[in-house]
């Protein structure tokens, strides 16, 4: 259907496909400095560990993608994984029989959880950022009150979730593939995916268009829950167990946002998509891995992080800026 | 007969309206801001529900709870602002809320070939579906919007200032693309400030004032001066204030001043002169003004005030230097849509003096312009959101007035602004001038250049292309802006 220069024109390097420049820069130089170092980046435990490291962000980060890409933002997620990594243990409790309830209650409580969201920022009209921070809090002072440490236990069935794998492969990883591209397929294919970029990109437009967005919102926060839960259930796996404190130490709620907008996906919605936040996680698990392999000071670590973040958010601006000048200076 | 017929009993915006239209007639609606055409347009398109009345689309009563109301009954809108994405494609755009779907997935193919089938259906075929809207022109975006409302098979149009952001050659294809809708049986309701493009596209004229309506007129008996009386219940004299009496003296000079948007330039403000800028919209116009103004400033040649060389390279300090500009993005970039209209017009002596005591004399002399250029508010502290358009220039036009300044930028000083509010601006800036500020004032609209300028120079391609005599024609102005030869007026 399309013509060859159509063809030829559309693949604009934009800042989704900028992510996966990076993470192949990072990869080559990255494994340079590792390999004048003594070691391997690309060895089996190496890869291996990188690739699990990055399943449970991945999960968390392609819900968040949906809230991002709609407007909006989750800083309850990280609750929720420590909240889910207890139910889904306690539910279990060693037992294979229970394996399947204690889904489905990770399944209710965090859609519920998402519900909840939803309804906070579209009904009451509740700055997304207040409303998931205090659903966040509030979970956060039911876990400390409850839990003192890990809790409940996860049987061995269960526990291949966390630690088999295809090759070099963990499970893990491919699960995160696989809800990245049902993800994908929802953002770019359905209509839901439609609105919800449009609910994004302007809310009023939306609205006069047709949109409900207030049911597009609510849905995206239950997606967005969802997602946390799943990452809730793989880390029950990992650990063994439910851990009241493992989502907050972890950092899923900051680091999944950072892993969207490293994919290009802008902040304010509209604009992105899951090919983006796949390599935002990629590149994020790439630089802890590297850092692993150098024995780099943690606290060094984090400032590189931090540096690499605010540095693509920065040239995505300039991009958009240059692009606006020179789309004025030809009007 | 597909008529929409309403009317509404006691409501203050808007009472005992009853507008109707045919199938394949432009039924323009006039009326000041205020008058009640954004509310009338609004219930039309299920934005809000009449208080009492009603609406009939082909003889049959319907209820537009809502938008989607609306368009399901065949209703389109094309709002003065664009409801579209910039972010997503023509066709995205076009089917939204509406995605054709296939076996639970949105068929893109359907989308696309759909698109394509209704651009060619109002010739609009440079436009491809696969087209993102925000790297379109503003002109390419007004088809966009206008084939959304037809996916909709709408039957009756709405367009609301619908050439308000449309350069002057565009307006033609503008029209060209109304007159097919026509001929396609398609009902349209124009509301519209210019009454030059009422008269050349309706074929019936509806009046509104305070909410009511005046009178409703075949186009055909109707005249302009008699259409202005209905709009503001009162004659005017002449549409512009006299011109300078004498040359002034240059104040601003600039000589082969450029920048990266702009060709060196050898230009001179005068006190006492209003200095009209033509040109197409891109030409550079708008970016002469902020180039004056600092934002951003010229990067080669020279350019003086007073004599003295300057270069200002931020708006802060060309507001010292004394220059001002009121920017053609008024809701963007001329004032703080949710602030008082105080605040909004004690921005600028805020900014460029801040002080800690003594602001008090400042708020009253700032009372006092707003008084002066007669700003309409609640009270000063109403948001400025609520003034209609030709109140919202009057404070930002206090705002500067608060600067004392020397030189005056304007840049489309009355653009969405109703015709009476319009007179009393042009009679401001011609005031400023008479008692020696040097003005520029940028216009698409060539009445008003020609009305208001002592001279003009017309931009192209980000350099001058001549200077004309107050006295120009219109086809001189347009001849020298689009480049063409003056026997053949663009």
């Amino acid at each position: 259907m399309t013509t060859l220069s159509e063809t030829l024109r559309r693949p604009r390097i934009d800042s989704t496909n900028g992510v996966w420049l990076a993470l192949g820069m990072t990869l080559i130089i990255g494994g340079i400095l590792v390999a004048t170092d003594g070691g391997s980046l690309f060895g089996q435990n190496s890869t291996v560990s990188l690739l699990q490291r990055a399943a449970g962000l991945g999960i968390v980060a392609v819900g968040q993608t949906f809230a991002i890409l709609a407007g909006s933002l989750d800083l309850s997620v990280a609750y929720v994984i420590s909240l889910t990594s207890l139910i889904a243990a306690e539910t279990m409790a060693g037992s294979d029989g229970r394996v399947l309830p204690a889904i489905l209650a990770v399944v209710a409580v965090s859609g519920a959880i998402g519900l909840v969201n939803g309804l906070l920022i579209t009904k009451l009209r509740i700055n997304a950022f207040i409303a998931t921070l205090g659903v966040g809090l509030l979970i956060k002072g039911y876990l400390e009150q409850g839990y003192a440490g890990p809790a409940g236990s996860v049987p061995v069935s269960f526990q291949h979730l966390g630690y088999d794998r295809v090759g070099p492969v963990p499970v893990a990883f491919l699960l995160f593939i696989g809800v990245a591209a049902v993800a994908w397929l929802v953002i770019k294919r359905s209509r839901f995916g439609h609105h919800l970029i449009a609910t994004g990109g302007d809310l009023d437009v939306a609205r006069l268009s047709g949109v409900r967005t207030d049911w597009v919102l609510i849905r995206t926060h239950i997606v967005c829950s969802l997602c946390a839960g799943i990452a809730g259930l793989y880390l029950a796996s990992r650990l063994g167990a439910g851990a009241p404190r493992v989502g907050a130490e972890g950092g899923y709620d900051l680091e999944s946002i950072a892993a969207v907008v490293l994919g290009g996906t802008v902040l304010a919605g509209g604009k992105g998509g899951v090919a983006g936040t796949v390599g935002g996680v990629l590149l994020l698990a790439v630089i802890d891995g590297i850092f692993n392999q150098l024995a780099v000071d943690p606290f060094f670590k984090q400032v590189v992080r931090g540096v690499v973040i605010v540095a693509a958010v920065a040239i995505y601006a300039l991009r958009l800026r240059r692009k606006v000048v020179r789309k004025a200076a030809a009007a | 007969m597909h008529d929409v017929g309403k009317s509404f009993y006691g409501v203050s915006v808007l009472s005992n309206v009853d507008i109707d239209v045919h199938p394949g007639e432009v039924h323009a609606v006039v009326g000041e801001n205020g008058a009640g055409k954004s509310t009338l347009m609004k219930i039309a398109s299920g934005v809000y529900q009449p208080d009492s009345g009603s609406v009939r689309i082909g003889g049959e009563p319907v209820l537009l709870h809502n938008p989607r109301a609306a368009q399901a009954a065949g209703v389109g809108i094309i709002h003065q602002e664009f409801n579209l994405l910039p972010e997503r494609t023509v066709a995205e755009n076009v089917f939204l809320g509406r995605e054709p779907t296939r076996r639970g997935l949105v068929d893109r193919r359907t989308m696309r070939e759909r698109t394509a089938e209704l651009l060619a259906s109002v010739g609009a075929e440079t436009v491809r579906p696969t087209d993102r809207v925000g790297a379109l022109g503003v002109a390419q975006q007004q088809v966009v919007e206008i084939v959304k409302a037809l996916s909709l098979d709408a039957r009756v149009l709405i367009m609301d200032e619908p050439t308000a952001a449309l350069a002057d050659h565009e307006v033609e294809l503008l029209y060209a693309l109304v007159r097919r809708l026509q001929a396609r049986g398609i009902g349209i309701l124009y509301v519209s400030h210019r009454l030059a493009e009422v008269f050349d596209l309706s074929s019936r004229i509806t009046v509104l004032k305070d909410g009511r309506r005046v009178v409703t007129v075949d186009t055909a008996d109707a005249t302009p001066e008699a259409l202005v009386r209905h709009m503001v219940g009162r004659e005017l004299a002449s549409y512009y204030p006299p011109k300078a009496s004498k040359p002034g003296t240059a104040l601003v000079t600039l000589a082969g001043a450029g920048n990266g948007r702009l060709r060196p330039i050898d230009l001179e403000l005068r006190s006492g002169e209003v200095l009209g800028v033509g040109g197409l919209q891109g030409s550079g116009r708008s970016a002469l003004a902020r180039a004056l103004f600092g934002a951003p400033g010229f990067s080669a040649g020279q350019m003086t005030l007073d004599g003295k060389p300057v270069r200002p390279r931020s708006p802060r300090q060309a507001v010292r230097a004394g220059i001002a500009y009121v920017t053609e993005d008024r809701k963007g970039e001329g004032l703080a849509l949710s602030q008082s209209v105080l605040d909004n017009a004690l921005l600028a002596s805020r900014a460029a003096t801040p002080r800690w005591f003594g602001g008090g004399a400042r708020t009253t002399s700032v009372r006092d312009l707003l008084a002066a250029v007669e700003v309409h508010a609640a009270g000063a502290d109403q948001e400025v959101r609520y003034l209609s358009g030709g109140n919202q220039q009057k404070v930002v036009l206090a705002r500067w007035l608060a600067m004392k300044p020397r030189v005056l930028l304007f840049d489309e000083p009355t653009r969405g602004i109703d015709v009476g509010a319009k007179a009393a601006i042009h009679e401001l800036i011609r005031d400023l001038a008479d008692k020696g500020a040097a003005v520029l004032m940028i216009s698409s609209e060539l009445p008003e250049l020609l009305g208001m300028s002592d001279r003009i120079v017309v931009m192209r391609d980000g350099a001058l292309a001549g200077e004309l005599p107050g006295d120009a024609s219109e086809e001189a102005v347009l001849s020298l802006a689009t480049g063409t030869p003056h026997e053949v007026p663009a």
